[in-house]
């Protein structure tokens, strides 16, 4: 009998398996996050003793953590990955960011409009995203093969049935899907294969001290000087860690001392608050990650 | 520098509690029943209850109660779990929702099926993954068509294990007798399923009443609650009767050192030096290394992925089976199967649809729809087509021999689904029955003149000219002149109609889409016998849908197979009517006609299209004739 982690192991090898054989141009959306690290991981296994037969894409928005890009460049060169990095030019030129445009534009121009002109610019007809379905409750009525109009829209009243581990891989030129292979996995699964597989994921996710400044409730991290501070407001020293990782100024910290996985672990299990919960733009309009993703956000 | 995990000194209690946590068994159930039965609310109490459901997220249901929740006041749990806008809005569920919780003992995946009967492939899509059902009924409502409706699909899911779970027992004052009857009355049904287990819980998902804790409410049940019944329940693997499967994936062939198989093991085990036999060409080969997921293993059972490197090279590519030697599965190109249909558009026997199986796809035509399920009833109805959400037997014809086995022998290699070429919906799923030896019984006769021979002495190129359009748009015209034409040079034709063929050999079909269907398959065929025969044929056919028109391509030679479109708008044949038709299908007094009520799917890429608004009848039979002569 396999465990848990092993079965959660091979299903998500047997859908990365069926993306490469039957799709013509596949792509690995990369965020640098724990997830997008235990993808990788299992991309590699998938393909061993072969090369990943697709390249890793990162969106960048120009406001990720530092450790996050440092992390990023170094994983690439140490598996000799194809990496594709693609920013928004045109949002770049306009000066879109968090702190001037808020979060909800800023995600969506140098996010999900930049995800979709990559995704065009190379003619990816698949695209892997490490989206779990116990993150967020619109992700879990989504399906592991999700339909991709040609304008990269998501129609959660007509997804397609999706039986048994038979997947309906036929898209029209233009047509895409997006496919999540850690879609049956949680957060504690994630953690946990981490620590078995020894995994290297960003410093950030372990606790430290860190300059912080409190925003509405959020724990800001002041990463570089594009934050601009208040005349009162000074950075104070705090022991935090980060949950998941997104843009800088959009991604709260929570006060922990967990700096070890099975400190995480511990902490993860007596945690009250979701995942997401210092995600901003998980908040930033009722029903927010569905309009997101409806707009071709993953 | 990055950190990992490899963690210094972690505490021996934290270490202990992650082991158990990986050796806990995960149980996948579903949740079905009737709309408002009370399935979201029952999910939403098991994850507040099992503490999954955090702070953040019961406070965003508690906010939006007041404005979509069903429960006053009070937090509607069933916001936890009716994860889309439109759901919410509604206060319904649309499609499935899978939903993770855990236990002291036990992990869980939750489904949460749609009830509403327009949201049924909804809940197929979740059934075919599940280990057990929660069946929930509304104790005041009894047993309604959904729940039996659910139960079917349930049992043809394969799923043997059900909980009939009673709910809003808090409504009729945790009455016994009515919690009896229904339990009676729910399993002499489920008998006729042929489910092997049934376990009733009477509950109040709104209360907590005997889903975690025991209920106070009905002292006259001893039985568990809906939380023990889950927790202690088997979990079944895929049955093991049929042997080892690893249908073929991926060839992964980085460098000429390296030549492996990788697909994930279906049912069985398979070892180093075991003897294994490949399906469809039946050679045969013994496991040199098996590949896991963390390296080289001596031997790899259901459920994991791997790569298996073989003794000899054989020719193996991605759709064939790698089986123990002595239990291969059935390879046949004709079975018999329950076939669910997903698509709004309803099945049309004779057309061709794309089936996806565990290893191989193969182009599948449904030949005979023996009978459909009346889900209430239990009962065998005569049917021609077979509409959404319905289920019927039927046998199903491949256009290659592809390796499967029975569903209730192994319901890895025993499942398909059926995908429409053009829109790439999913359009169907099945459960295979068994095979039929049908086609395997008649040999293909070898004869000595064959139709390269015919066509030498005709010295000509057979070929079929399929000409398509609406009625009215000129195309038996054309086609006269046509033959005409090939006649005074000499060549030997053939003209078939599509109103004289209905005057004949098709004299039995309508005009419905499963009858349109059927008389250009009857069309095609004939025209490739006539091909044979070495004639040119020309075929004058309304022809509207362009999978039949595919069809009768795929049954030709590459070159033998000469589309052209007849393009003149609907207007146009409209007001020329020679048959005074559109005015009989404008009154209504004609039904299902082509253009009016019934669709026409214009040619993509025919070989040539006529424009009759700027040619004559006589300029596009000589287009044709262009078309023919720069081809021989």
């Amino acid at each position: 009998m396999l465990n848990h982690l092993d079965r959660l192991e091979s299903e998500s090898i047997h859908i990365l398996r069926e993306v490469a054989a039957e799709f013509r141009n596949p792509v690995m959306l990369y965020s640098i996050g724990k997830d997008s690290s235990v993808m990788l991981r299992l991309a590699l296994k998938a393909f061993t003793p072969g090369n990943l037969p697709f390249p890793l894409l990162h969106v960048d928005t120009t406001w990720k953590f530092r450790d996050m890009i440092r992390f990023r460049d170094e994983t690439a060169a140490s598996h000799g990955i194809d990496l594709i990095v693609h920013v928004n030019r045109d949002g770049l030129e306009q000066g879109v960011g968090p702190v001037t445009h808020g979060s909800r534009v800023h995600t969506e121009v140098m996010k999900t409009e930049a995800l979709k002109q990559a995704l065009d610019l190379h003619g990816f007809d698949a695209a892997f995203g490490g989206a779990r379905r116990d993150e967020e409750k619109s992700r879990a009525k989504e399906r592991i093969f999700s339909f991709r109009s040609s304008t990269h829209r998501w129609d959660p009243k007509r997804q397609r049935p999706e039986l048994w581990n038979l997947y309906n891989t036929r898209v029209l030129p233009g047509e895409s899907v997006r496919v999540f292979p850690l879609s049956n996995w949680t957060e504690l699964d994630v953690w946990q294969y981490i620590q078995r597989e020894n995994i290297p994921v960003v410093p950030l996710y372990f606790a430290a001290v860190r300059p912080i400044v409190e925003r509405g409730g959020l724990l800001v991290m002041v990463d570089d000087e594009r934050l601009p501070l208040e005349p009162r407001e000074t950075p104070s020293e705090m022991l935090v860690r980060f949950r998941t990782l997104g843009c800088y100024p959009l991604t709260g910290a929570i006060p922990s001392s967990a700096a070890t996985i099975p400190e995480i672990v511990a902490e993860l299990r007596q945690s009250r608050t979701s995942e997401r919960e210092g995600r901003v733009i998980d908040h930033d309009q009722l029903g927010s990650m569905e309009k997101k993703k409806l707009e071709g956000y993953f | 520098m990055s950190a990992s995990g490899n963690a210094p000194a972690a505490s021996k209690d934290i270490d202990a509690a992650f082991s158990t946590q990986n050796e806990k068994g995960q149980l996948r159930f579903i949740i079905c029943g009737s709309v408002d039965d009370g399935k979201s609310t029952l999910l939403g109490r098991l994850l507040y209850e099992s503490r999954t459901v955090f702070e953040d997220q019961l406070s965003a249901a508690a906010a939006e109660s007041p404005t979509y929740g069903t429960q006053g006041d009070a937090v509607d749990l069933a916001l936890l779990v009716d994860g889309l806008q439109a759901e919410r809005e509604q206060g319904i569920t649309i499609d499935v929702a899978h939903r993770y919780f855990e236990t002291d003992s036990r992990k869980f995946v939750a489904i949460d099926a749609p009830g509403h009967e327009q949201y049924t492939r909804n809940m197929v899509t979740g059934a075919s993954t599940a280990d057990l059902a929660i069946v929930l009924i509304d104790a005041r409502k009894g047993i309604l068509t959904q729940t039996r409706r659910h139960s079917y699909i349930v049992s043809l899911m394969g799923i043997r294990q059900v909980v009939l779970a009673v709910n809003k027992m808090d409504l009729v004052e945790y009455d016994r007798s009515t919690f009896g009857s229904i339990v009676d009355a729910y399993v002499a049904f489920a008998n006729e399923l042929g489910i092997e287990s049934v376990t009733a819980v009477p509950l109040s998902a709104l209360t907590g009443v005997n889903v975690f804790g025991s209920g106070e409410d009905t002292p006259w049940y001893l039985g568990p609650t809906l939380m023990e019944v889950l927790q202690t329940c088997t979990i079944s693997g895929n049955d093991m009767t049929s042997g080892f499967r690893l249908p073929v994936q991926w060839v992964n062939r980085p460098d000429s050192e390296f030549r492996g198989f990788s697909g994930t093991v279906v049912s069985g085990s398979v070892e180093r030096r075991m003897a294994v036999a490949v399906s469809p060409s039946g050679s045969q080969s013994t496991v040199e290394r098996i590949l896991g997921p963390s390296g080289d293993l001596d031997r790899a059972v259901e459920g994991q992925a791997i790569t298996l490197v073989l003794a000899n090279e054989i020719d193996i590519s991605r759709g064939d089976m790698i089986s123990g030697n002595g239990q291969p599965p059935v390879l046949a190109d004709q079975f018999a199967a329950h076939l669910i249909w997903l698509d709004t558009d309803a099945m049309l026997p004779e057309r061709p649809y794309l089936a996806r199986f565990a290893s191989a796809s193969a182009v599948a035509q449904i030949t005979d729809l023996t009978h459909r399920i009346d889900m209430d009833t239990l009962g065998r109805l005569a049917a021609k087509t077979l509409q959404l959400n319905e289920v019927g037997y039927c046998k199903i014809s491949l256009d290659r021999p592809v390796p499967f086995d029975a569903y209730a022998k192994n319901r890895g290699t025993g499942a398909f689904v059926l995908i429409d070429r053009f829109t790439n919906a999913t359009v169907g799923a099945g459960v295979i029955n068994f095979a039929l030896r049908r086609a395997t019984n008649i040999v293909w006769q070898k004869m000595k003149v064959d139709k390269a021979e015919r066509a030498r002495v005709n010295q000509q190129k057979p070929c079929v000219l399929w000409m398509t359009g609406l009625s009215g748009a000129g195309k038996s015209t054309i086609a006269d002149l046509l033959e005409q034409k090939l006649q005074a040079m000499g060549k030997h034709t053939c003209l078939l109609d599509g109103d004289n063929v209905r005057h004949g050999l098709n004299r039995d079909l309508g005009f419905t889409d499963r009858d349109r269907v059927e008389n250009i398959r009857r069309v095609a065929e004939v025209a490739k016998l006539m091909v044979d025969a070495g004639l040119i044929v020309i075929v004058s056919f309304i022809s509207p849908f362009r999978s039949e028109r595919t069809m009768a391509r795929a049954l030709l030679q590459q070159g033998e197979f000469v589309e052209i479109f007849v393009d003149t708008p609907l207007e146009i044949c409209e007001a020329r009517d020679p048959k005074g038709l559109y005015a009989k299908a404008r009154s209504g007094k004609l039904a299902n006609f082509t253009g009016i009520d019934s669709p026409y799917e214009p040619p993509q890429s025919p070989e040539l299209r006529i424009d009759t608004t700027s040619l004559s009848a006589d300029d596009a039979a000589d287009a044709v004739m262009r078309l023919l002569l720069s081809q021989e």
